[in-house]
């Protein structure tokens, strides 16, 4: 699948402001969060930016942008539209529990249980972005049991980061909030190099035989191309990436994504300049998951691509 | 609504059958296609770089070609013309993921269609869709694709003999046939039962309406290569191997 940038940058950028929204409800709750009047309100804000930007830049991937609300009426079916309606049905809760934070206070109970809505609301729109790729059957690389939960760990990836961030900012320090975005680098690792030995064990999902209805004449080779130039079939599915190059942003994006934000992550826990160390790892993860979702585009393939002889 | 409709009992599953034995891969029903339906129903049908380099453009049906080898009838392998199109699936995921209600399929008929006019082109309907049947306009910016002649086939300003797809019509060979599948009596239905007409990739289960008739096998034993006989040694072999040489050139 060709990776689109405005794809890429709707599911980074919603990972890292639902990811941040959903541990603040959630430190809230637990009463672990800085108790100053501002940095709910101020974590809340920089979520929800990360998070509408993120949305803002998917619009630019619609043929007819000005026609985007009618994507909030086929919840029933549609996981986008789902994706849709969530991400909309967020906004309330998560600045309820800013308001409630600033005027109610941090302990109290509404603050702590909208905090938890905002989380659950977060969460479930993440979840619903990485259904619409889970749920296309004719993408093996999407349509398996890793992409869901992959999508949830690597928002949790980006969410812990931009909090270590905004805790090494604001209080100096970051100990709980270092080792969390260290311990979620480490999961977030161990559930992408799973996907990989995934995906790459997966046996393919047709053979050229069976897309012609030929199966019963042995084995199907292309012999003519219906037409000598790319078409939007080709174009948007029929993405090839060379192995070597894969093997090599793999590798990229297990560093940048994962390894180097771990190390910073740890350095912050431990106490060394976690003003600094903390956003480095904020700003890594950014660029290496961006790499990550370059990756998870480009790897997967479409079955419609072996019409025109290609690798699915 | 982009939920798929309740099975109406009796309700028509109108589609194509594809005869790969008497298709000669001619591009005649991709051009009157694109003839067609330029002035039809998701007019229209743009083209890109038109007298370029790299000629693009909205096209309803590919016309591929296939060599078949392996278990065949002693030919060796056979060439296969193999039109694509949209199946109209009975249950396709490119009409339950459109977000917007756009892509949907008739109750009374079975037939997918495209409403460009609430479409936000967010194409995610042509990657749902695993024959690469959808084709976006990137003019118009929304997804077009085979209406199954929809303004022709209940058009009641064309001869009756004329209400067929446009594809259907043109095809010099009569490999293409439309019909209601749904009804097991139609002469659509019996053709695809006595020629043993197939699914494409039904392990996906998209459960496609329209079906295609695989190549007949060859009725006419072919003969076995002929292989050289000697017979005994000697001159007499010698001269016989020589002139089965000169004569086999």
């Amino acid at each position: 699948m060709t990776p689109a940038s405005s794809v890429l940058l709707l599911t980074t950028l919603t990972g890292f402001g639902y990811g941040l929204l959903a541990w603040l409800g959630l430190f809230c709750a637990l009463g672990l969060l800085p108790h100053a009047l501002w940095f709910l309100p101020v974590g809340v804000m920089i979520a929800l930016a990360f998070a509408s930007g993120g949305l803002l830049a998917s619009t630019l991937h619609l043929g007819r942008p000005e026609r985007a609300w009618r994507a909030f009426s086929q919840w029933r079916s549609s996981w986008l539209s789902r994706e849709g309606v969530a991400s909309v049905l967020t906004y309330p809760p998560a600045l309820g529990f800013a308001a409630l934070w600033y005027f109610a206070g941090a302990g109290a109970p509404a603050t702590r249980a909208l905090g938890l809505l905002a989380a659950f609301m977060a969460l479930a729109t993440v979840y619903c972005t990485a259904m619409i790729y889970a749920s296309l059957k004719p993408i093996r690389q999407w349509h398996n049991r890793h992409t869901a939960p992959d999508y949830l760990i690597f928002a949790a990836l980006s969410g812990a980061t931009l909090l270590a961030a905004l805790t090494g900012i604001w209080t100096g320090h970051a100990r709980l909030t270092g080792a969390l975005a260290a311990l979620a680098a480490l999961v977030a690792a161990v559930a992408k190099l799973g996907y990989w030995r995934f995906i790459d064990r997966q046996a393919p999902l047709t053979t050229l035989a069976s897309a012609t209805g030929l199966a019963a004449f042995g084995s199907v080779t292309p012999l003519d191309q219906p037409h000598f130039t790319e078409n939007y079939i080709l174009r948007e599915m029929g993405y090839q990436i060379a192995r070597k190059h894969a093997a090599k942003l793999r590798r990229i994006a297990l560093v940048v994504a994962f390894g180097l934000p771990g190390l910073f992550a740890l350095l912050a826990a431990i106490g060394i300049a976690p003003m600094i160390a903390a956003p480095l790892a904020a700003i890594c993860t950014g660029a290496g998951l961006f790499i990550e979702r370059w990756l998870f585009f480009a790897e997967a393939t479409h079955v419609a691509a072996i019409y025109y002889g290609r690798a699915v | 609504m982009t939920s798929l409709p309740q099975p109406i009992e009796g309700a028509k599953k109108l589609g194509l059958v594809i005869d790969l034995d008497t298709c000669v891969g001619c591009h005649a029903c991709a051009v009157n296609c694109k003839e067609w339906n330029t002035g039809g129903h998701s007019a229209p049908l743009p083209d890109y770089d038109k007298y370029g380099a790299d000629p693009d453009g909205v096209w309803f049906n590919r016309i591929h070609s296939y060599e078949a080898t392996g278990k065949d009838d002693g030919c060796g392998g056979r060439t296969v013309n193999f039109p694509r199109s949209c199946l109209h699936c009975e249950t396709p995921q490119c009409v339950t993921v459109c977000p917007t209600g756009a892509s949907y399929k008739r109750a009374e008929d079975g037939i997918v269609l495209v409403n460009t006019d609430i479409c936000i082109g967010c194409k995610l309907c042509s990657w749902a869709c695993p024959y690469g049947a959808r084709e976006f306009d990137e003019d118009a910016g929304v997804m077009k694709k085979c209406t199954l002649c929809i303004d022709r086939i209940y058009n009641t300003s064309l001869p009756e003999a004329e209400r067929e797809p446009a594809c259907v019509a043109t095809c010099p060979s009569r490999a293409r046939h439309f019909g209601d599948l749904g009804d097991p009596s139609s002469d659509v239905s019996k053709l695809v039962a006595a020629r043993g007409g197939v699914d494409l990739m039904p392990e996906l289960g998209y459960n496609p309406v329209n079906k295609y008739l695989p190549p007949r096998r060859a009725m006419i034993p072919t003969r076995a290569t002929e292989t050289p006989v000697r017979s005994g040694t000697g001159l007499g072999a010698a001269l016989l191997t020589l002139v089965d040489r000169v004569l086999s050139r």
